[in-house]
């Protein structure tokens, strides 16, 4: 069976149909990732033997007539989701041999449809970055240009499923980290609305923008996906209390009238012509088959950068403190516990990490709070308020997934800011907690995706998929040569 | 006299008496086997996530109506920042702009006169866990059974001028908050702890001078010494030229002397920031209605109830109140005889004299208001002497039991047997010529003398007012 760019929908139907068995898919999977991950070095660890374990249990389901979705799909877990007996790095030193007790929410959800783990997809460490290049485990490459960098910080869940190594994978969110490495490879992600996903047992970056979701080969995928991760969890209070309607109910259905906002500030010199025109050359298209497009404005966008980093450092650095080395982790040296601490947390993280903590730190010390955290939680109500602005005139946004297509590994080492400016196309929707999806809109000449993302009304997931969902018909993807 | 006056304020943290800890499901309960009581979220693995146990809202809600706080309708979460081994997530999730419940007041009573003691806030937060430190092996352990335990910290304002005042307000809260049900106020088990920031400052002055802040105080006793030494420091300190530097200071109980424990230079920035993983609450007019209807009765309630409906004495009110475990146990015994008085002359007159010389122990008692109670009635009713009542008690106390069965047992009830108490008191009659010769003389004072005798010689086989009225009827023949 060719399992290349595999849908979830079409592999179910192989496996209800008994065309393949659960076993033998999960073989051939494991079979690409141990043939080809080697180049792409899209997992951390690969759960061989679980995979086997769960999928042989998925059959049984198939077999007694029990199977629901996602029974006997394989697929990439993103290594900062805790599952229980299985170890979840955030690919860090820190937590190198961390093995949690404890499943998080979406993995008992995924247990309960009997789905298989391939393994545990590279990321930035702690999802801090925006190309999985500080990754303590696994630097992924882009699969279309082993040169280039897949994205991040969910890189390897995005890689993954670009080199057909899982036929989707789940990421996490925080200023763009599903959406953009899912523009750089050529897939589907979305990051569903701030609360639509529990994220009990997500190793948390920035809990007010933490959000877990699908990365798929396409909006319908990712529907299915969503299906199953979605709903209020007891276990995390800002999961929210709403009915889970089903996300491929309004696939398909015309987008005629749909208003499409296009805010000129995500359009200025700032971003790469080559991703502007396509990205322009889409929203034509759309607006071909029936969409109306609006002009917009979102001035807020020139303090989303700073804002956003207060906010997300700020909160990580309180959310990394626990990791001291005494209850589990990486442990330094020390006679005392200060002493400890400091060697445990300054082999334990790496560079990109811990100058987070510092800003963060720095932007809650007493005498700056007023001045930095504070404002960038102005901010964070301007923003807030400038979408639901949009949201009296349009439907959706579209606006480009990030300002460049992937860029060769190694290029903004050098340039820390320069790396967070990379961020403006998406960090506004965790501002917002806005749903958005990034889907492929084109290729440069060299061969490598172009993302554009589709950004919706809270807890209107189904409109962005619709238009997700809209465009791809017709739109023929790209594989990567591998 | 002292040219200086004190002025202190206080923190104190009590734990709530919820079942389950404030952020987990937990238990809450004192105690259990080192890290027996902890789960992934209280003991902060990596991706769990706090959820807060309403109850221990609702016990802070009750804490702020006893004591007369506005009780704020928006409340949020915050987190304290510090690394410290016995804080496993490295921040207690606590609340700092926006507590549940601002300004209030206290009366307390010092030297009969009240006074107010106004209350600044009080909010949640969560308890630490706790270091055992193993000195021979040099090395310190960690138990996280109390991490997560819910807390409230009361801060009040700088109301204080003596150590008196600062006891007799503690004894205050103890009672309003163990009549509430909101703690136990076990200090011996930390259940309440108390933090005493004070000051000196001449007499007169009208600014405060430096304060130092006391903490690692374990029970009433060593709050007044530390208060009374760190008084008395502040003083020679000033006497001698010399600053009060601001500080936190831990009293030693065995030296009698507070010593320094870190300077305000060395003190932490908690960076605190609003908790994101703990949305903010919203109370309506409703909610907060049916919390402050659900609050027991209070100690000053159930004193006047017991002075107009019972007729107890005042003083006596105040005896029983004052410690809940005796007035539970009143309410017990009043549930199955109701003579409230007699119940309460009794529990006063017998039960806590014999605590109070150390024969018994109101945590361990081996019977219940019920027996005792029966017991009571049992006296009133002269079924059981008052001598027999007194060692039915004390095989109580020793042994436990009922009184019936003690009584049944040994033989202990009043017989009404008129021919043993006609043969009793003949004799003594025969035996004592002299005295009935008083008697007839008109010298009543000897009938005591009588009844003493037949009681002694009868061991409560008839009652004192058969005894009586025998002994009447023989000594007028």
């Amino acid at each position: 069976m060719d399992i290349t760019r595999a849908k979830i929908r079409d592999l179910r139907r192989s496996l209800d149909s008994r065309e393949i068995g659960a076993e033998e898919l999960c073989a051939e999977y494991l079979k690409r990732i141990k043939e080809k991950d080697k180049k792409v070095l899209s997992f951390i660890t690969v759960t061989e033997n679980e995979a086997l374990q769960s999928a042989k249990r998925a059959q049984k389901m198939i077999d007694e007539g029990k199977s629901s979705a996602l029974t006997g799909i394989p697929l990439a877990i993103k290594d900062n989701i805790c599952i229980d007996g299985v170890r979840t790095t955030c690919a860090s030193r820190m937590l190198e041999n961390f093995v949690p007790p404890y499943n998080a929410t979406v993995i008992e959800k995924l247990n309960a449809e009997g789905y298989v783990l391939l393994g545990r997809a590279s990321m930035d460490e702690f999802a801090m970055g925006g190309s999985t290049q500080t990754s303590a485990f696994a630097k992924t490459k882009n699969p279309y240009d082993l040169e280039c960098v897949p994205g991040g910080s969910s890189g390897g869940s995005a890689a993954a499923v670009a080199a057909s190594f899982a036929p989707a994978a789940l990421g996490s969110d925080t200023g763009g980290s599903i959406r953009q490495p899912s523009s750089f490879c050529g897939v589907t992600g979305i990051k569903p609305t701030y609360g639509r996903v529990s994220r009990y047992g997500l190793v948390a970056f920035a809990s007010s923008l933490d959000q877990i979701g699908p990365i798929a080969n396409d909006a319908y995928d990712c529907a299915v996906l969503l299906n199953v991760i979605c709903g209020h969890d007891r276990r995390d209070a800002t999961s929210a209390r709403r009915d889970v309607p089903d996300f491929t109910e309004k696939l398909g259905e015309p987008i005629k009238g749909l208003k499409i906002a296009m805010p000129k500030e995500f359009f200025s010199d700032d971003i790469d012509p080559v991703v502007r025109t396509h990205v322009t050359n889409a929203a034509k298209e759309l607006e071909k088959r029936g969409a109306v497009l609006v002009d917009c404005s979102i001035p807020g966008l020139k303090y989303a950068i700073p804002a956003y980093y207060l906010i997300a450092c700020a909160e990580a650095a309180s959310n990394l403190s626990r990791f001291d080395g005494i209850k589990y982790g990486f442990r330094g040296e020390g006679r005392t516990y200060d002493e400890l601490i400091r060697d445990s947390r300054s082999r334990g993280f790496g560079e990109e990490v811990k100058r987070r903590i510092l800003l963060g730190n720095y932007a809650l010390s007493s005498g700056y709070y007023d001045a930095y955290y504070k404002k960038a939680l102005a901010l964070k109500q301007e923003i807030i308020k400038e979408y639901n602005d949009i949201f009296d005139i349009a439907d959706v946004i579209l606006t480009p997934t990030a300002p460049t297509p992937a860029y060769k590994i190694g290029a903004q080492d050098n340039d820390p800011v320069k790396m967070y400016m990379a961020d403006i196309c998406t960090v506004t929707v965790n501002i917002a907690g806005l749903p958005g999806i990034s889907t492929t809109c084109g290729y440069t000449d060299g061969g490598l995706p172009i993302g554009m993302s589709i950004i919706g009304r809270r807890f209107d997931e189904q409109t962005i998929l619709q238009v997700a969902n809209e465009w791809e018909t017709g739109f023929v993807p790209l594989s990567p040569e591998l | 006299m002292s040219a200086y006056f004190p002025t202190m304020g206080l923190e104190i943290h009590a734990e709530l008496l919820t079942k389950s800890k404030v952020f987990c499901t937990c238990s809450a309960e004192f105690g259990g086997a080192p890290n027996s009581r902890c789960c992934p979220v209280c003991s902060g693995f990596p991706g769990t996530l706090p959820v807060l146990n309403h109850k221990a809202v609702e016990y802070i809600i009750k804490a702020g109506y006893v004591m007369n706080c506005e009780i704020s309708r928006f409340t949020k979460w915050d987190r304290k920042n510090y690394f410290y081994p016995d804080l496993p997530k490295a921040y207690q999730i606590s609340q700092m702009p926006r507590p549940v419940c601002l300004s209030g007041n206290v009366k307390i009573n010092v030297d009969g006169e009240e006074k107010t003691i106004r209350i600044n806030r009080i909010h949640l937060e969560e308890d630490a866990g706790k270091l055992v430190h193993d000195d021979v092996n040099r090395i310190s352990l960690a138990d996280y059974n109390r991490c997560g335990i819910p807390l409230i910290e009361i801060v009040t304002e700088p109301d204080f001028h003596s150590a008196d005042e600062v006891i007799a307000f503690l004894e205050k809260i103890k009672l309003l908050l163990q009549y509430a049900g909101i703690c136990d106020c076990k200090m011996e088990q930390g259940s309440i702890r108390c933090d005493v920031n004070i000051s000196i400052a001449p007499k007169g002055s009208t600014e405060l001078g430096t304060r130092t802040e006391l903490k690692n105080l374990n029970s009433l006793k060593a709050i007044t010494r530390a208060i009374e030494a760190e008084i008395e420091r502040q003083e020679e300190l000033l006497e001698s030229g010399e600053r009060v530097i601001q500080e936190t200071r831990r009293f030693n109980e065995q030296a009698g002397e507070t010593v320094a424990m870190r300077s305000k230079e060395d003190a932490h920035d908690y960076r605190y920031f609003p908790d994101p993983d703990i949305p903010p609450i919203i109370f309506t007019e409703e909610e907060l209605e049916e919390i402050r209807n659900s609050i027991p009765e209070l100690p000053e309630q159930r004193i006047e109830r017991y002075v107009s409906e019972y007729s107890i004495k005042k003083t006596d009110a105040d005896i029983i109140v004052g410690d809940k475990r005796v007035c539970d146990f009143f309410e017990e015994a009043v549930s199955e005889y109701n003579n409230p008085k007699a119940v309460a002359n009794y529990i006063i007159g017998e039960l806590m004299r014999r605590i109070n010389l150390g024969e018994a122990d109101m945590d361990a008692l081996k019977f219940g208001g019920r027996e005792f109670a029966k017991l009571v009635e049992y006296m009133q009713t002269d079924k059981i002497s008052q001598a027999n009542a007194k060692n039915i008690l004390r095989e109580m106390i020793e042994n436990g039991g009922d009184p019936k069965s003690i009584a049944d047992r040994d033989d202990l009830w009043i017989k009404e047997d008129s021919g043993a108490l006609a043969a009793v008191v003949d004799e003594i009659i025969a035996n004592n010529p002299k005295a009935v010769e008083q008697y007839k003389s008109g010298d009543q004072k000897v009938f005591g003398f009588f009844m003493g005798q037949a009681n002694k010689a009868l061991k409560g086989a008839a009652s004192p007012k058969a005894v009586q009225d025998y002994l009447r009827k023989k000594l007028s023949e």
